[in-house]
């Protein structure tokens, strides 16, 4: 029986949507035209212009360190509250757990931007890289949780029994068992933790003081303020980053799968 | 026995406490506050006011505020179904597709989701620019004049709200259409089905439950959209959310903003609650119906 081509053609549409305008962003940013309509050859220079600015370089640093802590503390919570939530399931405490957690997926960013805003406010919390990385924390705990969760229920807790039985204390057959076997789905949280805080502009907007701008308040204000030409040589590099972030963990992530299926 | 459960109480209660504080705190807190503070009135220096006041809250019902809301449900309507009409297809052809095919069109589907949004809503602002590709070639084409302008449309809002949702929409699609059996489609069609009916008869029925979360994840956040009407959408594309940011940042108008969420708040749980009562009357009628979950 012959199928239908039209959804195939929808999707071949589909998909030079999506690519068309990145690619054009890549190309452009090679242009050294400051009005990116024509192509005058290839150039590097707004890669050159964007290595010199020392507001690029303050932002990146700002962008790392509320990165770097709101991962650590995100694994943290986030692994722990994905325990609970396979271990006691069935409990009412649990119910209300995961509805908590599954809000900040929920909620649209500016409400979650304003509502943290006005608790800052309210408490008398200074604005700046400590407010922005507790709302960070707030949401990346609950992609976190909702990573390793994942990964918990293919996890088979007879063998944590069996170790309890063979002799292991609960924190041997935590360390040497569990933590292991969860390895992949923690690593796979982080690095979506981490990829979530990098790009962040919303929430952090709302959060954010003076002095804590961040890459993507910096690229913001480049957007609605000019300098258009630097923002596709800085997109292009970002965009060179997290495809590489995501080509290595999927090559991880496959690979420790297969560890473990093998072992 | 009992020490036992006491014990098991005691870890569930040890690893649950960290994060049902965090959230509390942060989340609970913070959206009551909300609730709270639409009913403060603001003071001179940006910040809230003592006592209690309704001003804020009638001050909403004025004609400019009702066009905003208007313009918001419109936006996020138009942008969810365009992104559905797109989703469909697509979705069906990669669960279709072999599987060597189909890991490779899931990664192209999912890489946009990885870049930054930021980027992303900029590529479509440089592509739409007056002297950008775009209108370039609609010009080529006798389709534009030169004062014809991309920019600062609702219709731009929407073009690009499609372009950054529609990865969101693709996956729920695909997953549900991976698990139908796409048997039930080739007998419909050797029963005498035209392709499209048994498109519309018997695939979208079986991925129904995709298609809810594909509806949700777009119209949900489109509501609150924020960045996109603010850097491709001007005076005449903005959404309630450009008039929340307007309110904190260009009036240090906290409780007025307050108000705004709190209506923003109760829009985004409506549809919520109405998929709620839903489902919970399908499950009704399916046992009726004899038919299994």
């Amino acid at each position: 029986m012959r199928r239908s081509r039209f959804p195939i053609a929808v999707t071949v549409l589909v998909m030079a949507f999506l690519y068309l305008p990145i690619v054009i962003l890549v190309a452009n940013s090679f242009n050294p035209a400051r009005f990116s309509s024509r192509w005058e050859g290839f150039s590097l220079t707004w890669y050159a212009r964007l290595f010199q600015s020392p507001e690029i370089w303050a932002a990146v640093k700002n962008t790392l360190i509320v990165a770097v802590s709101v991962t650590a503390v995100s694994v943290i919570l986030g692994t722990a509250a994905a325990y609970a939530l396979h271990r006691f399931g069935a409990s009412r405490l649990q119910r209300v757990h995961y509805t908590l957690i599954y809000q900040p997926l929920v909620v649209p960013e500016i409400l979650m931007g304003i509502s943290l805003l006005m608790a800052f406010v309210a408490a008398g919390v200074p604005l700046g890289l400590f407010t922005i990385f507790l709302a960070h924390v707030t949401f990346c705990t609950s992609y976190v949780a909702m990573t390793v969760l994942g990964r918990l229920q293919d996890f088979d807790f007879s063998v944590i029994e069996a170790a309890r039985d063979l002799g292991a204390s609960p924190w041997q057959s935590t360390r040497k068992i569990l933590i292991p076997m969860l390895t992949p789905g923690i690593v796979a949280g982080a690095l979506l933790a981490f990829t979530l805080s990098v790009d962040d502009f919303v929430i952090t907007f709302f959060v954010a003081g003076p002095g804590s701008t961040t890459l993507p308040l910096r690229i913001y204000s480049m957007i609605k303020y000019g300098a258009p030409p630097m923002i596709n040589a800085l997109s292009t590099l970002l965009l060179a980053v997290t495809l590489t972030a995501v080509i290595l963990s999927r090559r991880l992530a496959t690979r420790h799968a297969n560890s473990v299926t093998h072992n | 026995m009992g020490s036992n459960i006491l014990r098991r109480r005691r870890t569930e209660w040890l690893v649950t406490l960290p994060t049902l504080v965090w959230l509390s705190l942060f989340v609970v807190v913070p959206t009551l506050l909300v609730f709270v503070i639409a009913f403060r009135p603001a003071n001179p220096y940006g910040g809230i006011g003592r006592g209690w006041t309704l001003d804020t809250i009638r001050a909403l019902a004025t004609p400019s505020y009702l066009l905003i809301a208007w313009r918001t449900l419109w936006i996020s309507l138009l942008t969810t179904a365009i992104c559905i009409l797109l989703a469909l297809p697509a979705g069906y052809t990669i669960a279709r597709a072999p599987a060597r095919w189909r890991n490779r069109l899931l990664l192209l589907v999912i890489i946009p989701f990885w870049t930054s949004f930021l980027v992303r809503v900029f590529a479509w602002k440089s592509l739409l620019h007056p002297d950008g590709p775009v209108k370039r070639a609609l010009e080529a084409l006798g389709l534009a004049g030169p004062e014809t302008t991309l920019l600062y449309h609702p219709a731009a809002v929407v073009l690009v709200m499609v372009y950054t949702f529609l990865p969101f929409t693709i996956l729920p699609i695909y997953a549900a259409a991976e698990k139908f059996d796409f048997r039930l489609v080739e007998a419909a069609r050797d029963l005498g089905a035209r392709p499209f009916q048994s498109f519309r008869r018997v695939f979208l029925p079986g991925i129904r439950t995709g298609l809810v979360t594909a509806v949700l994840v777009v119209f949900i956040p489109a509501l609150g959209s924020y960045i996109i009407p603010d850097l491709v959408g001007g005076p005449s594309g903005e959404m309630l959310g450009n008039k929340i940011a307007q309110r904190v940042f260009t009036d240090r108008n906290l409780p007025h903003a307050s108000a705004l969420s709190a209506v923003l708040v109760l829009a985004v749980l409506a549809p919520l609650v109405a998929v709620l009562i839903l489902q919970r009357k399908g499950k009704k009628s399916d046992i009726i119906m004899g038919e299994a979950p």
